[in-house]
């Protein structure tokens, strides 16, 4: 076989050239990646060190395991044939780096039939990259799937750097091929034993081809792909972290350093603790270097894949929020500041230069991205940080402002009194818990069903179907205050802490050792939020257990209804909660129910919960409508949600949409109560 | 520029019924909440504009006692350098004259170009800022919807009249303006804002600092309110009740009869 | 008894509602007396006004000087200030011109002030007894005022019935020698008027007009869907233009426009008096609101206690089945 290190490239011997070109190549690479570093060394802190076997087991799942890629069918199986193709072709570049510089590498690999049998699954490998390269070239000029669209706004497409990025991965492997295949059909016509080759591999192809080949063509073949490979592959291996590509190298990193805790909001400042909040001049993200580490990271480890842009609900009507832009942008923006070849910069505000004010209120903090992202990149927290910063300079739209202002003063975003949130309790006797009740469960009811005459029929009901199971329990009345899960999420989070540290001593004195809740964003404020609680429990948890134990029994419904339950963001997506809800549906004998396209932990946010219904948005359509209409595709004229304010949404589109004779909805408390006996 | 705006704490009724006490000569205080007057903060916020686009500082001031003192604080936390409260007993049962008599005692003590009120608080009164501004022989403007200023000492600004018109006027530094709500977006004040001016010190100062004589205080006050009371029901609306679709089916009638429906 | 003065407010040749109304507030506290007007201006209509305002007042204050062309509140203080008999009693009404002239006039008279008078009770000693609201209207009080160094009133529109009583022949008297030295620090530069929107509401005659309890940018469908179906047109109040959920254009009040419907419907306007100094002419009003307590509710002629979001799209399919 013909030695690469002992060839002679024009005047230079193999081994000197490829060393140069190794040796520049790596100091290039790791050069360009410090100073990607930059930024980081600058940003905030983020303590993500901990637990380090979950963050393993998480790698080997979402980063091997490529977990999330099938939700999307088709990219998802090309990018796994193409990561486990990279996997194994790992060793096959290791390899061939060695080529260039030594001799002995020739016969290092794996000794005997281990190595043959790596020799052809390595070959199929590099032949179905090949493959995949072209599919993905073809999904981009051809099919163009939507989510990879950029709109106008946000500058020129992005087809052309990924087709080309496709085409050099493409070359790559097709010089590797040309490398092997010459090699082969020279030694084939030199009769030496013939190498397998995986059959139909393309280096097999390329054989097959060659075999009547002049040896000295074969020579400058074999010779001229290693050194297409070797510059295309320091040239891609450059090349990449100035764009999406950067995510091959920094996504297992990002995904190690995932957030692991769900529903939770991250600290103002990592290692600050509450009590010296006070002391920091600034709250929040208002220049890009107040970011965390972590959140830079990903902004660096994004693929531009849209995933999470298509799945957004916000995207979805029109909003100008895009969660695959926020990133975008992010990144080009540290790549501007701190560029590889020249000064950085920092400090520029982030409000009124690449974001806008209405683009971060704009979320609902429903989650789908997070859920949807393969790389793990982090949405929520960003926003809340954006938030905290906005609040933090006073820019708060006017609509936002009124009931702040009314949490802060009433503990309740309408202005009502607060002798009067336990009012709605009196027409069913439900006791208020001052110490002096023996109930072991507090029902923490919240602001929207306390006060609003319609979602009051919620909070009735729930009570209800708590005594009716016999649990002996009492609301917090007039002490209890708005759980701030919003306020929190909106950045106003000094007034967080006084509402939550309210409700906690609240909910101590009353004795109780168990919370239960109909209202989901209490349920995680309660779970998630607040610290030494006792356990909480959402009413659908709550009745599905009742229900198995035989302690509430269900009546049938009529006939001729179609139901469909629609999961509210943070029962189902943001803690899981998905089955119960269902099994109490499914408990209700003679209840048809049938399944939106879009469930579980891929429901439509139904338009927010809490400040969210203050804000008013530039938007095309509500989120609710467009649910609505997904609840009527499904088939169905019922829509059971679990949440007031998916309630009052969908109440609200239906009445908007006109469907009002095609469309009910009624609340999983409130049917239940219905239907017990 | 350095400018001054007059603040008042007044009790927070957009959501709130007021209502009459058991003894049925004022209303029941309990549950109150109270804020800075609304057309205030309006004024403390075009004033941080001014003073944020030509230089300057904007100090806050009001009459009252140490429950008073959150309004400075909170305007403070907004953005205003200083707070100052005039507070003394003698002071207590000021008529508005009186207050206004405080407040130009205040103000000759200074070196204010510009003196804002809103305008008009919880009394609905509208009077303190034009008896301001003739108590120091300053040109006054009511209503103001916009203020630009001007070379030479002199703003330009604009009056709500009716119809949604405006009129334009140039009026000259001294000055005093009464502001109307929606002039501007007034920035948000967060609880940590207003905790981190918690401990700021308050300037406070009593009749013998401000040399304020004449009729202030229940003593020279010439306007006196008695009492509350809500007025008798006069024939009032006639009420349709009886659900729902009784009362469309009625009102639909009616309607036809006074010739609504076209 | 002191002299009691009206301010008479006018534009184009014609005096103001307000004159006849001051003038039966004036007659309220002196019924002994008939009361002088004062009326400032320059140019031919002011000669009109003056004639017309006689059929109310005993005597008429005219005061003609250019620079009164324009009734600029503090031209005008200065006029009155060097005019009015000290201890007088000064009526205005309660707008934005009264606004701006009267809390600095009572400095300069050195007589006291009160504000958006509704009502005068009479003297109890040497005290006047009137009425005002508080609280956008939620609670009257009654206040009494020294007048014995006289009183600046301004008295809210609509407040006082128009005097009816028989013409007085009053005399029209040239007090413009008496002005003064009329130069202020403040100079009138122009009047913007209002951007005309699509439709103008003080030509309609049914008008569905809502406030606040509408709640939400996208619920003014529901009055725009009952307008059509009734061939009416869609008004509001303040807080509905200040939210930008409307132009203000279609507001009516006493910072938008009069109007002079046939009917009006009131949804979720609670009434204060700001909103409803803006119509005229006593049309039929409907007043819809959640809250029984509305005052509203003491100017309608028919009430329903009913969430309007609920309400008006029922009322908009109804009057559609019956077309």
């Amino acid at each position: 076989m013909q030695s690469i290190a002992g060839a002679v490239y024009a005047f230079l011997p193999g081994r000197i050239l490829f060393l140069i070109l190794h040796v520049l190549g790596l100091v290039c690479f790791a050069y360009i990646v410090a100073r990607r570093l930059a930024p980081l060394r600058r940003a905030q802190r983020d303590f993500r060190f901990d637990r380090p076997w979950t963050r393993l087991v998480r790698v080997l799942r979402f980063w091997l395991g490529q977990w999330r890629h099938p939700r999307y069918r088709t990219a998802g199986i090309l990018h796994i044939l193409m990561f486990a193709g990279f996997i194994i072709l790992f060793s096959r570049a290791m390899d061939l780096l060695w080529l260039g510089v030594s001799d002995s590498a020739a016969n290092a690999g794996l000794p005997g039939l281990a190595g043959r049998i790596y020799d052809v699954v390595r070959d199929y490998a590099t032949s179905i990259v090949f493959l995949c390269m072209a599919a993905f070239a073809v999904r981009r000029l051809l099919f163009k799937p939507v989510r990879y669209a950029v709109p106008a706004r946000y500058g020129k497409a992005h087809t052309a750097d990924a087709v080309f990025l496709v085409a050099l991965i493409a070359a790559l492997m097709a010089a590797d091929s040309l490398f092997e295949g010459a090699q082969a059909a020279g030694g084939a016509q030199q009769g030496r034993p013939v190498e397998f080759l995986a059959a139909l591999s393309l280096p097999w192809m390329v054989k097959q081809t060659l075999l009547a080949a002049p040896l000295a063509m074969l020579a400058r073949l074999h010779l001229g792909a290693y050194f297409a490979h070797e510059v295309t592959f320091f040239f891609l291996l450059c090349y990449r972290p100035f764009g999406i590509q950067f995510h091959v190298e920094t996504s297992l990193f990002s995904i190690y350093f995932a957030k692991l805790d769900r529903g939770t909001v991250k600290p103002v400042r990592w290692g600050v603790p509450d009590e010296q909040l006070e002391q920091l001049p600034s709250f929040g993200v208002k220049t890009f270097e107040d970011f965390t580490w972590k959140h830079m990271l990903d902004f660096y480890s994004c693929a531009d894949c849209g995933r999470c842009s298509d799945q957004c609900p916000a995207n979805a009507v029109g909003r100008p929020l895009s969660p695959r832009f926020l990133t975008i942008k992010a990144r080009d923006y540290s790549f501007r500041h701190y560029p590889v070849w020249g000064a950085s910069r920092n400090g520029a505000p982030l409000i009124g230069g690449i974001y806008s004010a209405d683009e971060i209120w704009s979320c609902t903090t429903c989650g789908a991205c997070e859920a949807e992202c393969p790389l793990l990149v982090e949405y929520i927290d960003k926003i809340v940080d954006l938030r905290r910063g906005l609040v933090d300079a006073g820019n708060v739209p006017q609509s936002l402002q009124k009931p702040l202002k009314a949490l802060e003063s009433r503990g309740n975003p309408y202005g009502k009194m607060e002798k009067k949130r336990g009012e709605w309790a009196k027409t069913c006797g439900v006791p208020v818990l001052n110490g002096n009740h023996d109930a072991s469960t507090v029902y923490f009811v919240d602001s929207i069903t306390s006060y609003d005459d319609r979602m009051q029929a919620i909070g009735r009901a729930t009570a209800q179907i708590l005594s009716r199971a016999g649990e002996t329990f009492g609301i917090l009345g007039a002490a209890e205050k708005d759980s701030g899960h919003e306020v929190r999420r909106f950045g106003e989070e000094t007034l967080f802490m006084a509402l939550r540290e309210h409700n906690t001593e609240a909910i101590k004195a009353s004795g109780a050792r168990r919370i239960v809740t109909a209202d989901p964003h209490a349920y995680n404020a309660l779970k998630h939020d607040y610290k030494d609680m006792p356990p909480v429990e959402h009413i659908s948890q709550f009745t599905a257990r009742a229900v198995r134990a035989g302690r509430l029994k269900l009546d049938a419904v009529p006939d001729g209804q179609v139901y469909t339950y629609h999961d509210p963001c943070y029962l189902g997506r943001h803690n899981q909660v998905f089955d119960e809800p269902r099994e109490v549906l499914d408990a209700i004998p003679g209840l048809h129910r049938v399944e939106m396209s879009r469930s579980r932990d891929r429901s439509f946010c139904c338009g927010g919960g809490g400040l969210a219904l203050f804000y008013e948005p530039k938007e095309e359509q509500r989120m609710g409508v467009k649910r609505v209409q997904m609840a009527a595709e499904a088939g169905a004229n019922v829509i059971v949600t679990a949440c007031p304010y998916c309630m009052a949404n969908v109440e609200d589109a239906i009445k908007v949409a006109g469907m009002e004779d095609k469309m009910a909805a009624i609340d999983l408390a409130e049917l239940v109560e219905k239907q017990m006996r | 520029m350095e400018i001054l705006v007059c603040a008042k704490r007044v009790p927070d009724t957009s959501e709130n019924e007021i209502a009459l006490n058991a003894a049925g000569n004022d209303i029941e205080r309990d549950d109150l909440v109270f804020s800075v007057n609304e057309a205030d903060n309006y004024a403390v916020e075009e004033a941080l504009e001014i003073v944020e686009r030509a230089g300057g500082m904007v100090a806050v001031v009001t009459v009252g006692g140490d429950d008073d003192e959150e309004v400075l604080r909170r305007e403070m936390a907004m953005g205003a350098k200083n707070g100052v409260l005039l507070s003394d007993e003698n002071f207590e049962g000021s008529d508005g004259r009186g207050i206004a008599e405080i407040l130009a005692a205040f103000v000759r003590k200074g070196h204010y170009e510009l003196i804002l009120t809103g305008v008009q608080a919880d009394d609905g009164a509208a009077q303190v800022g034009g008896m301001l501004a003739a108590l120091l022989d300053y040109p006054f403007a009511s209503l103001v919807t916009s203020i630009d200023v001007l070379d030479g000492g002199k703003l330009k600004v604009g009056r709500e009249i009716e119809g949604g018109s405006k009129e334009i006027y140039e009026i000259e530094l001294p000055c005093v303006l009464s502001i109307q709500t929606g002039i501007n977006e007034p920035r948000y004040v967060g609880m940590r804002g207003i905790r981190q001016v918690a401990s700021v010190p308050i300037a406070t100062l009593g009749k013998a600092d401000l040399g304020v004589d004449g009729h202030v205080g229940d003593a020279g006050a010439r306007v006196k309110r008695l009492d509350y009371f809500v007025p008798p029901a006069t024939k009032g609306a006639e009420m349709l009740n009886g659900g729902r679709d009784q009362a469309i089916a009625k009102l639909i009638e009616l309607l036809r009869s006074k010739g609504g429906l076209q | 008894m002191p002299r009691i003065f009206a301010y008479i407010v006018h534009s184009n040749s014609a005096a103001d509602d307000s004159a006849a109304e001051l003038a039966a507030a004036a007659r309220r506290i002196d019924g002994a007396q008939a009361p002088a007007a004062i009326v400032t201006g320059w140019g031919a209509g002011l000669d009109a006004v003056c004639e017309a305002t006689c059929a109310q007042y005993g005597e008429v204050w005219k005061i003609a000087n250019p620079a009164l062309a324009y009734p600029d509140a503090e031209v005008i203080r200065k006029a009155l200030v060097n005019v009015v008999p000290r201890g007088s009693i000064v009526l205005a009404p309660h707008a934005h011109f009264g606004v701006d002239l009267s809390p600095g006039l009572s400095i300069k008279l050195n007589a006291a002030f009160v504000s958006d008078v509704v009502d005068i009770e009479g003297l109890e000693g040497g005290w006047l007894k009137l009425v005002r609201q508080e609280f956008g209207g939620q609670v009257s009080a009654h206040v009494r005022c020294d007048i014995s160094s006289g009183a600046v009133l301004n008295i809210r529109p609509g407040a006082f019935k128009p005097w009816d009583g028989a013409p007085v022949h009053g005399q029209v008297m040239d007090h413009s020698a008496g002005a003064g030295d009329l130069t202020v620090r403040r100079r009138y530069v122009e009047t913007v008027l209002s951007e005309a929107g699509g439709v103008d509401i003080t030509k309609e005659p049914v008008l569905i007009s809502i406030g606040r309890g509408i709640q939400d940018r996208d619920n003014v469908a529901l009055a725009e869907e009952l307008a059509e179906a009734m061939g009416a047109a869609v008004s509001c109040s303040r807080p509905v233009v200040d939210a930008k959920w409307l132009e203000k254009s279609r507001q009516v009040g006493s910072s938008g426009k009069t109007v002079k419907p046939k009917v009006y419907l009131a949804c979720g306007i609670s009434g204060s008096f700001q909103h409803l100094a803006g119509i005229k002419g006593n049309p039929f009003i409907v007043a819809i609101n959640k809250n029984p307590k509305a005052p509203i509710f003491r100017v309608a002629d028919v009430g329903i206690v009913d969430d309007i979001l609920e309400f008006l799209p029922e009322m908009t399919a109804k009057i559609r089945e019956q077309r």
